[in-house]
């Protein structure tokens, strides 16, 4: 009986996500171009010749892959970062009973309820240099720069796309971080109320280790999404992004499907995967101690 | 923090940031709506707070300047399909987790989430060629079809889906359910009408997040199909990436394709928020 409940679930889950992944980890160890990609069971085994181009740092495609992972890095980083504090905040100031409470809550859920794709065309709208809002009000409006900047190139481009990917996340944090804070009891509080502790040592001592089980799979969760990140610079930019925005998934998207390449895309695609195992691994283990906690 | 030990100024403080991270929010939701009331000149010049005329054109405009109708029911098509389809599978699946001991059911919990730390990059790649291959031997395409678009969000549902039933479910006493089996009905019986009525607003959740899903995915969507069976995603990201974009009638698409999700999501935030929290108590 068990098994029959579970067999659809497992079986598409294998065609969907264990196979390919499989498949993916061969097929880095092929050479599969657009000459052997229509016989693919015929292609040469390449050894390990992806992988050393991928990681060849001197080489065009190496020093590319690099870049893009030194963008993604802090791109992930702070998209993470701010959309935590401000879910957190919002969430903190939510806890309390006033009017128009539930109201309030949904008004901030509203960017997340939206597609992606919505959310980032929107920030491009407002981010065109001459007829977005963005410009008009820091130039037109208060005057604080002369010159209306290139928000979708250059060097700015990278902080369009935190931008959108913040505003769309937060909700995200505030939606987890608001449920968990329900189930904290109010006694709690008022015995450290009693005992003289201020706002902020409440927080410290009561409100995050309450959350923390809820707390480390949201921040797990948004790293890993956030690194993987492919709508954002792509409703942004389409498949040729600036330099500064060439996120690690659009990165080895371009790389596979312009070229068509897919021995050398899959080597990447498992490095980037390696990548996310072992910043996981650390992150469990290392949080883990001195708490219990629940996936 | 509780209000009873609110000084005045933290009040304020609290009044104060609450309104700002609420004007971030939906200031942008207002240049959407705003746009969608100007006339063309308005937005292919300099931005101006208020529209020169209001208009509605936009909204009857988009309909022919890209084949809107037509990505709305791809998209339609592929995300009920999924949705319904998956909260079938997640409802057995965690009903199975949360009510049976089985062999492997830790191995099955585990592997079952563990799906969702993979780079989307990594499977895209061979699903395509494994796609393409089904489609050669069998003659089931699965490229370019709704079909296999379906069967692929469906997955991407699925690890959460059964995660947050499973812990819904096993916050649901069984003491009613073994009533029910005492009075000898089976274990479909009490699943279809004890169970499933109690976890109502559980299975809510799951839908409203595996239609999200499918209704906002970009990257499969760009490999996996092609011009007939283009969904919405893609299709206003071809439009508003290609140069000389009419932002009145693309911001008017954008409120007709996030008129469904953001009212039905507001519409059951309430079970969205019982739901995960039901989830995340089970261990």
């Amino acid at each position: 009986m068990p098994y029959l409940l579970i067999a659809p679930t497992i079986l598409l889950e294998l065609l969907v996500h264990f196979l390919p992944m499989v498949a993916g980890v061969v097929m880095s160890f092929y050479s599969l171009t657009l000459f052997t990609l229509h016989h693919w069971s015929t292609a040469p085994l390449a050894g390990l010749a992806n992988f050393r181009l991928a990681i060849d740092f001197n080489g065009p495609l190496g020093s590319a892959l690099l870049h893009s992972f030194e963008i993604t890095v802090p791109y992930t980083i702070l998209v993470v970062a701010i959309s935590w504090g401000i879910g957190m905040v919002a969430a903190l100031g939510l806890t309390a009973e006033f009017r128009g409470r539930s109201w309030l809550r949904s008004v901030l859920l509203v960017p997340y309820a939206m597609p992606i794709y919505v959310a980032v065309i929107v920030w491009s709208f407002m981010l065109q240099r001459t007829t977005g809002v963005v410009n008009t009000f820091l130039v037109g409006d208060l005057h604080l720069l002369r010159n209306p900047p290139f928000w979708l190139l250059g060097n700015d481009a990278f902080w369009s796309m935190v931008a959108a990917a913040v505003w769309r996340w937060f909700p995200f944090a505030l939606l987890i971080l608001l449920a968990s804070l329900q189930n904290i009891s109010n006694e709690l509080y008022e015995a450290a109320a009693v005992d003289g502790a201020g706002a902020w040592r409440r927080f410290r001592a009561i409100t995050l280790p309450s959350i923390r089980g809820a707390n480390l799979v949201l921040v797990l969760a948004l790293f890993l999404w956030n690194f993987n990140d492919f709508n954002t610079p792509y409703m942004l930019f389409g498949d040729a992004p600036p330099s500064s925005a060439d996120l690690i998934s659009l990165h080895i998207y371009s790389v596979s499907f312009e070229s068509w390449n897919f021995g050398l895309g899959s080597a990447m695609s498992v490095l980037l995967m390696i990548f996310l195992i072992i910043v996981s691994m650390i992150y469990l283990r290392v949080l883990r101690r001195g708490g219990e906690f629940n996936v | 923090m509780s209000p009873m030990f609110e000084s005045r100024a933290a009040r304020w403080f609290r009044r104060v940031t609450l309104a700002l991270i609420a004007l971030f929010a939906l200031f942008p939701v207002f240049i959407i709506l705003e746009s969608t009331v100007k006339p063309l000149v308005d937005v292919q010049n300099t931005f101006q707070w208020i529209p020169s005329h209001v208009t509605f054109s936009p909204y009857a405009q988009i309909w022919q300047t890209i084949p809107l109708l037509h990505y709305f029911t791809d998209s339609v098509i592929v995300s009920v399909s999924s949705t319904a389809i998956a909260v079938v599978f997640a409802t057995f699946a965690g009903y199975a987790i949360s009510r049976f001991e089985f062999h492997g059911r830790r191995v099955f919990s585990l592997a079952v989430l563990s799906t969702q730390m993979f780079p989307g990059i990594l499977f895209l790649l061979p699903l395509y060629l494994i796609y393409i291959n089904i489609g050669q031997a069998t003659g089931i395409n699965l490229y370019g079809t709704f079909l296999g678009l379906i069967i692929t969000y469906l997955t991407f549902a699925l690890p959460f889906a059964v995660w947050m039933l499973a812990g819904y479910f096993s916050s649901i006493p069984r003491d009613i359910e073994e009533a029910a089996l005492v009075d000898g009905t089976s274990h479909w019986g009490s699943l279809f009408r004890v169970v499933l009525p109690v976890a109502r607003p559980g299975i809510v959740a799951v839908a409203v997040f595996a239609f999200m899903t499918a209704w906002g995915e970009v990257l499969f969507a760009s490999v996996l199909t092609t011009s007939s069976t283009r969904t919405l995603g893609i299709g206003l990201q071809e439009y508003a990436t290609q140069g000389n974009t009419d932002w009145n009638q693309l911001m008017a698409a954008a409120v007709v394709v996030s008129l469904p999700v953001v009212v039905g999501f507001l519409a059951l935030q309430r079970y969205l928020v019982r739901g995960l929290t039901a989830g995340s108590v089970r261990g």
